[in-house]
């Protein structure tokens, strides 16, 4: 039995191959160094920095949840407390005049989180599924409200705050302007995504995978499946641990915000909204969630609703998220049939926006009445102004919302069959979607 | 030389329900061992017993006359013994190569190495490779598991049972559901597979059994009531009355 098995293996990456890997990373690089020239008003940057904060937040959340099959409800608790440690460390290094500069403080909250997570993770990972699921919780509710009770060293309901300019200068950076704190965390989280990459393509990322998939099997190539997660379990602390500390940096403060379940549960948001199944699902989730957060805010006074409906939408529809919408169109357009469900696409949009359009005024209108009865009825949501109190209004919304809805129904229908003639003549020419 | 598997005085209850009641058993290094019984003697619980999958309630397993009862499964795994299982139970989003590179990594000294790239390890590539091309998967290498027939899900699990290189190999009925044509591919790939190294195997099809195994024990309510050559067992009166019956008649 000599067959030429070397030629069974897929093949190595070739030069051109490794160019382009790199190229992208270089691609990543210059992008971020040109987005501030494009967006320079203060209010982009800052957003720009929470994004790149909450994207090695969420993809340290998707070593536990995507990568490994571990449901976490308390990741901020890494997050919170290497946000807390590094503004300990920068008072500490302030005081006591230490030579660390302020681009070194994340990796103290990386240590931080990193430490915790040595602490908390062997209990935790001892088993996956509801049981590491519920410690998670009980272990963030131990930690959030230890943040109220220990003042001294979480600062009570104030929290803890510094002053990130007085750390030791380099190279004339103060890090005051938010500029260079944008080209700090610009920077972290360049190397924070590549490095949790490069952790997807080693010995223990692919058995992390593999444990997801088949705890009990792993056990029976010699592997523990206790180990695997609580190594995950650790790397997630370590990278969660350095965004905490780059948003401490940020905002120049940590409180117990940083730690609660709030904050855990928007980072679960980010992840499986992004699409738990791609290693760039959860960039795109943070991206999305972060612009969403701060948009709808400015829109309605209930974007917390939007954003659960929108949480809701994708759990039931998209269960891969948004990256595993737009991937489901990969084999399509390799095989050209993606002309086929576009017409489908357009003529489904219509009833489906107007469905949206009704629930978004209906849901206004009771907010209204139940928030603010005493208010002027002429209010302003999505940009929009209307009569609240317009019978007319209340007519619409309702013809819009069970009329929309009627008409969408079937128009999805549509699209369902577009999309299994596109699929199955796909798989015909065999790239299987 | 101690044998390869020897089982000394086994029992397991569950409750006040004893499903194995002093079994001893001795498998030869280099033996194939054919565990036959009806339904519901004790088979599986058996392998599990073996792989460290379940702890006997008293007695002892020992591998190569090395205690290994009560160990955790990646142990005995660690010491070569390799098991699959009766319901396929493969890493189902995975494709067939990481499938089967997983098992390779432990074999190879990886452990849990999370600074070295998968796709610098040559040997890890060249040993899941010449695997992928024994159990004959070449042309779905990139297919996800759960996606692949009946038959290829059996191949695979072979697979990954022997990829880590145990010399010790237990599989649980690898031939449950396939067609004849299946069979014989499987018996075949097993044969090929396994040879130089210990197999015990669990089976209901007795051509696979009396085609495959150089000794025969068969197993009822939990107890061993004969072991011996396929001939020894064809012959034993016992073994016809209590299970073989009309199928070797």
């Amino acid at each position: 039995m000599s067959v030429p098995a070397a030629s069974a293996a897929p093949p190595l990456p070739t030069a051109a191959d490794r160019l382009k890997f790199y190229g992208m990373w270089l691609i990543a690089a210059i992008v971020l160094l040109l987005l501030p020239r494009i967006f320079g008003s203060g209010g982009a940057l800052t957003t720009f920095s929470l994004i790149g904060i909450s994207i090695i937040f969420s993809l340290s959340y998707n070593i536990l949840l995507g990568q490994t099959g571990m449901l976490s409800f308390g990741h901020a608790v890494y997050y919170g407390l290497g946000g807390f440690l590094a503004i300990h460390a920068m008072n500490i290094v302030i005081g006591d005049r230490l030579p660390v500069p302020l681009p070194l403080v994340p990796l103290i909250g990386g240590i931080a989180g990193l430490l915790f997570a040595v602490l908390f993770g062997w209990v935790s990972t001892q088993r996956s599924g509801t049981a590491f699921a519920m410690i998670s919780l009980g272990v963030a509710e131990l930690i959030a409200s230890s943040a109220l009770i220990l003042r001294t060293f979480f600062g009570g309901e104030a929290g803890i705050s510094t002053n990130r300019t007085k750390l030791l200068k380099l190279f004339g950076w103060s890090f005051g302007p938010q500029i260079q704190i944008y080209h700090l965390v610009a920077a972290w989280t360049l190397i924070a995504v590549i490095a949790m990459y490069a952790l997807t393509r080693t010995p223990l990322g692919r058995v992390c995978n593999a444990v997801r998939d088949n705890p009990e099997r792993v056990q029976f190539v010699g592997y523990n499946p206790h180990v695997v997660r609580y190594l995950a379990f650790c790397f997630a602390g370590f990278f969660a641990g350095i965004a905490g500390a780059l948003a401490a940096i940020n905002f120049e403060i940590a409180n117990s915000a940083y730690l609660g379940a709030e904050q855990s549960g928007t980072v679960l948001f980010a992840t499986y909204i992004g699409g738990v199944g791609f290693f760039v699902g959860p960039i795109v989730g943070a991206i999305f969630v972060t612009l969403l957060s701060l948009g709808l805010s400015d829109l309605t006074q209930v974007w917390q609703l939007y954003f659960g409906l929108i949480f809701i939408a994708v759990v039931l529809f998209a269960p891969g998220g948004l990256t595993g919408l737009v991937m489901m169109h990969r084999p399509l357009l390799k095989a050209a049939t993606l002309p086929k469900v576009i017409p489908s696409y357009l003529v489904a949009l219509p009833p489906t926006l107007a469905m949206i359009a009704g629930l978004v005024l209906s849901i206004e209108t009771i907010v209204h009445y139940t928030v603010n009865p005493g208010d002027d009825p002429h209010i302003r949501a999505f940009g929009v102004g209307f009569d609240a109190a317009s019978r007319s209004i209340w007519a619409l919304a309702a013809v819009l919302l069970v009329g929309g809805f009627l008409v969408a129904r079937k128009t999805w229908q549509w699209v369902a069959h577009a999309w299994d003639d596109a699929a199955s003549v796909a798989r015909e020419k065999g790239r299987p979607a | 030389m101690s044998a390869a598997i020897e089982l000394r005085g086994v029992s397991k209850s569950f409750g006040n329900v004893a499903i194995i009641r002093d079994i001893n058993l001795s498998v030869a290094q280099g033996e194939r061992h054919a565990l036959i019984g009806p339904n519901g003697a004790g088979k599986s619980t058996t392998f599990n017993l073996i792989s460290g999958y379940a702890a006997p309630t008293s007695g002892s397993v020992l591998l190569r006359g090395e205690v290994i009862s009560g160990l955790p499964p990646h142990q005995i795994n660690r010491r070569g013994l390799s098991r699959s299982f009766q319901v396929t139970n493969v890493f189902a989003n995975m494709s067939v190569w990481e499938n089967l590179r997983c098992a390779v990594l432990w074999a190879t000294g990886q452990r849990y190495a999370f600074w070295k790239n998968i796709d610098n390890l040559p040997e890890v590539r060249e040993r899941t490779a010449q695997i992928l091309v024994d159990i004959n998967l070449t042309e779905r290498r990139d297919v996800a598991a759960g996606l692949l027939t009946y038959a290829e899900q059996r191949a695979l699990e072979i697979g990954i049972t022997v990829a880590g290189g145990a010399d010790v190999i237990l599989l649980d009925e690898p031939t449950a559901g396939m067609s004849h044509a299946e069979t014989e591919r499987a018996v075949s790939l097993i044969r090929r597979l396994t040879a130089g190294r210990t197999l015990l195997i669990v089976e209901h099809d007795m051509s696979v059994v009396f085609g495959l195994a150089d000794r025969i024990s068969v197993l009822v309510y939990g107890q061993i009531i004969a072991s011996g050559t396929p001939e020894e067992i064809r012959g034993n009166p016992v073994v016809r009355e209590a299970y073989l019956g009309e199928e070797v008649a």
